[in-house]
């Protein structure tokens, strides 16, 4: 036994100084990270997430990239100038090359988003290439051999369609043709210019321009070859910092240097080495036994200690946890029993007790981290910075007995919904707890699986339900105009003519100023009636080795290595 | 004999078409479905996919091109992974599962098999008691239990093997133990139990009556009829574990084809659980059938001839 032991302990020393000898003879930068999951896609047109946005932003370069501020700044474009209406965009774009050492051009742009546009693509983000003009309705459009067109509409405006089948086929408006070259508005007006006319103002276009949809793609190849994402690499043709190199399924991807991008010299890793593990405590044990130098998933279970030592990295993150309720059921249709719910939470203790990682309780809708009018200034303190003050019980309980119920009396017991989660069981049976002591008011949890918890808030099939929103891009109106009449993660059943009014006036402002205090006018009517309670403000917890320097991490939660160096 | 191969054959086609029918229909009954998202899509964006995976026809005629598809071996594209077929997920997954697969079966049969026989010859004695202790550890302790504990001791405790990942040798010790553990205290109690009902047969008692070793009546005589049970259990054993574990996946990172059991149910991926429900349910028959044949091998009584009816 002891001969076997010393024998194990010899190899083991071996490997030891094996690996020390490695990392002395490289002055290679390389980072392992842990990304999460394994990307669903590596074309930048499906995008579907964050563990897919991680890799394609490596690999790809939009106009723009976001800086450390979160900022637009100048990539494949090198200007740009804006119309006065600021509608029409025109890029011009610097010599850029792709890694078969072909030109990056402006139709490379245009194929690029008519390809995301396109119905066929079935691009997920497509929506994000909605603000470009005629972009929605290129892709809603029928492709009928070949060509495409508008969906029909009957009498009253509404979308035509006949039964095949158990199936509702869109019937096609046959006057009404969709020519993407003509009525999609982005052109290239030759090989680096490229204009883009926009539906309507939107001051947020450049930042979307470093969203992966948004990103480029090798015309010559992609037109092509349908498979160029296939899982050799060999034909995946990209423009940005970072070469894709290996990819080993739900193991781990590793990406080079690109040799050919425009700033290399500023590229500082010579090596990104991706994990796709998706278990936070697996993660936690390789990063400790040094197998990787961060990771984008921690066990939640754990922060505290992490955060002390050091090891864990707390990120602002644009989202909100809240807590929505049917309006439509009693007795939710009633705003006081709305607000007095929300008023009796104390989020202090939620996010001091339970979460942990730094959240801030949420006393209004939007999150810190959004810009106003200006750059400079910041959504959430442009406006009220709270709507009403966290744990305030006495006001609760006087707006529940108006409605009917003094001391909850006569309240009817109904339940919280999330979806399996023990950070969601947690927050539940806190606020269950709150709820049963500051208003006396009983109500029962009810965990579902993911799709069937979908399923339920689709359907309004619930009371109360945990939800959470994360921005698809820095402004206010990812937050906002999800709660339009009828919006598509609307699920409350809640309408408000004003609302819709002020958001549709947002959107069809050009001056920033009257723009945002719509959005702040809106938002006052959303924490008036209150169809949902806010609780937090995400953060974005990572796992960081305090040797990786200058990680940029947007509030999206996208990394960007470009920067990054590795010190002591 | 050949009409005894068509006819199992046959059969085992029925089987797998009969599991690939009631998955089809099973799965589309649950709540919610491939392009359901926290952030719901819009109504276009979804008809666009539905049109991309030809989720727009009619469910018969869905089926029918599923099955027809099946025929021809093309267990379709996956919903969520964009680029990639079922076909290709499995031939990925599979030999990872199955090579973790094989070390943790062969770790069962050459621990699990010798512990039982120990027991069985030391009945009522501390050996006994041993065998029958880590054999109800074994039965009873959760994998993930067990995954957890083996990478803190070896991996994080005492730094012998890596605590994750796949590619190394060493890296598929704790992994390959993990799995093993039920199956090993399950041979042994089997193989105890068989072995103590062996040693009283009559041919036993005969063997030693000529004066035979104990090692030989044990290895010779005895040893090869314990086997029936322990092959029975063997070719269930090798379907399950071969294609692996989501727990064991998981926890130690393994690329496998584990864990698209539990994860396209999650998401919804119609293509994927069809693919993976079919191709365990192909193995699994197919591993029954070679139990079946074994038998005759291992029991001379046991013969695949057409029976005379007279």
């Amino acid at each position: 036994m002891r001969k076997v032991l010393s024998l194990l302990l010899v190899t083991a020393l071996l490997f030891g100084t094996m690996a020390g000898v490695r990392t002395a003879a490289a002055a290679t930068i390389e980072i392992r990270w842990n990304n999460g999951a394994e990307p669903q896609t590596i074309d930048p047109a499906l995008s579907t997430g964050i563990p897919e946005a991680n890799t394609i932003l490596q690999v790809f370069e939009g106009l723009t990239r976001l800086d450390k501020n979160n900022n637009p700044i100048p990539a494949v474009a090198k200007s740009w100038t804006i119309s006065a209406d600021k509608k029409t965009y025109i890029f011009t774009l610097r010599d850029s090359f792709w890694t078969n050492g072909t030109p990056v051009t402006a139709y490379d742009f245009e194929y690029a988003w008519k390809r995301a546009l396109q119905p066929e693509t079935a691009a997920e983000y497509a929506y994000q290439l909605y603000y470009v003009y005629g972009g929605e309705a290129f892709n809603k459009s029928i492709n009928v051999d070949g060509k495409y067109y508008a969906q029909a509409v009957d009498a009253k405006g509404n979308p035509l369609t006949k039964k095949e089948g158990d199936k509702d086929v869109p019937v096609p408006n046959m006057s009404k043709q969709i020519d993407p070259s003509k009525n999609v508005g982005v052109k290239a007006l030759n090989a680096k210019t490229l204009k883009v006319y926009l539906a309507s103002p939107t001051p947020y276009f450049l930042s979307l321009c470093a969203f992966p949809t948004l990103m480029p793609v090798c015309k010559a190849v992609v037109s092509k070859n349908a498979n160029w994402t296939s899982d050799d690499l060999k034909s995946y043709i990209t423009n940005g910092p970072f070469k894709a190199v290996k990819w080993s399924h739900n193991e781990k991807m590793e990406f080079i240097k690109n040799p050919t991008y425009w700033d290399k010299a500023n590229v500082k890793p010579d090596k990104l080495t991706y994990y796709m593990i998706d278990d936070e405590s697996t993660a936690l044990s390789q990063y400790q036994s040094g197998a990787l130098d961060a990771s984008d998933i921690v066990p939640l279970a754990e922060l505290p200690g992490l955060v002390k030592s050091g090891d864990c990295k707390i990120m602002p993150y644009l989202g909100t946890y809240y807590y929505s309720f049917n309006v439509t059921k009693k007795p939710f249709n009633d705003v006081r029993v709305r607000k007095a719910l929300t008023l009796a939470i104390n989020r202090s203790a939620i996010v001091n007790n339970i979460t942990r990682g730094g959240e801030l309780p949420a006393l209004a809708y939007v999150p810190y981290g959004i810009p106003d009018a200006t750059s400079t200034t910041e959504f959430r303190t442009s406006g009220p910075v709270t709507f009403y003050k966290d744990n305030d019980i006495a006001t609760a309980k006087a707006l529940l007995a108006a409605a009917g119920y003094p001391n909850g009396k006569g309240f009817p017991s109904f339940t919280i919904l999330y979806n399996n989660s023990s950070r969601h069981k947690s927050i539940a049976e806190a606020i269950q707890q709150m709820w049963k002591t500051n208003l006396g008011i009983n109500c029962t949890l009810r965990n579902e699986e993911w799709g069937v918890y979908l399923d339920d808030l689709t359907n309004l099939n619930y009371q109360v339900a945990r939800r959470g929103w994360i921005g698809d891009y820095v402004d206010a109106n990812t937050f906002m105009d999800m709660w339009v009449t009828g919006g598509g993660n609307n699920d409350t059943g809640w309408s408000s003519k004003q609302y819709d009014m002020d958001i549709a006036k947002a959107k069809s402002t050009s001056d920033p100023k009257v723009r945002m205090q719509y959005m702040h006018d809106a938002e006052k009517i959303l924490m008036t009636d209150y169809p949902i309670a806010p609780i937090y403000y995400y953060t974005h917890p990572i796992l960081l080795k305090s040797k990786v320097k200058g990680l940029v991490l947007s509030t999206l939660g996208f990394v960007d290595w470009k920067n990054v160096t590795i010190s002591g | 004999m050949l009409k005894y191969f068509i006819r199992r054959l046959l059969s085992m086609i029925l089987v797998v078409l009969i599991v690939a029918s009631a998955t089809f229909f099973l799965m589309r009954f649950l709540p919610s479905g491939p392009f359901s998202r926290e952030k719901a899509l819009p109504a276009a964006v979804v008809k666009n996919l539905e049109a991309r995976y030809h989720m727009d026809q009619p469910l018969w005629k869905q089926y029918l091109s599923y099955i027809g598809n099946l025929l021809h071996g093309d267990l379709g594209p996956s919903f969520k992974y964009k680029n990639r077929t079922v076909n290709s997920i499995i031939a990925d997954g599979f030999p990872v599962s199955a090579t973790l697969g094989a070390v943790a079966v062969a770790l069962a049969v050459l621990i699990g098999i010798p512990l039982g026989i120990w027991g069985a010859l030391r009945q009522n004695g501390w050996q006994d008691n041993f065998v029958m202790f880590l054999a109800l550890l074994g039965v009873s302790v959760p994998n993930f239990i067990m995954a957890v504990l083996l990478m803190l001791v070896f991996a994080l405790g005492l730094h012998l093997v890596p605590a994750a990942g796949w590619g190394s040798v060493k890296q598929v010790i704790l992994p390959a133990f993990t799995l093993a553990g039920y199956p090993i205290a399950f041979i042994a109690r089997l193989v105890r139990s068989s072995m103590l009902e062996v040693l009283r047969q009559e041919y036993i008692t005969t063997a030693r009556a000529k004066g035979l070793s104990e090692r030989l009546v044990i290895f010779r005589h005895a040893l090869r009829n314990i086997l029936i049970p322990v092959v029975t259990v063997l070719g269930p054993l090798i379907a399950a574990v071969f294609t692996g574990s989501f727990v064991v996946e998981k926890i130690f990172a393994i690329p496998g084809l584990g864990r698209y059991y539990v994860t396209s149910i999650n998401d919804r991926d119609y293509t994927t659980i069809c693919g993976v429900t079919i191709f365990y349910s192909a193995l699994l028959v197919f591993m029954n059938f070679l139990v079946d044949l074994t038998y005759a091998w291992l029991d001379p009584r046991i013969r695949y001839v057409e029976r005379k009816v007279s």
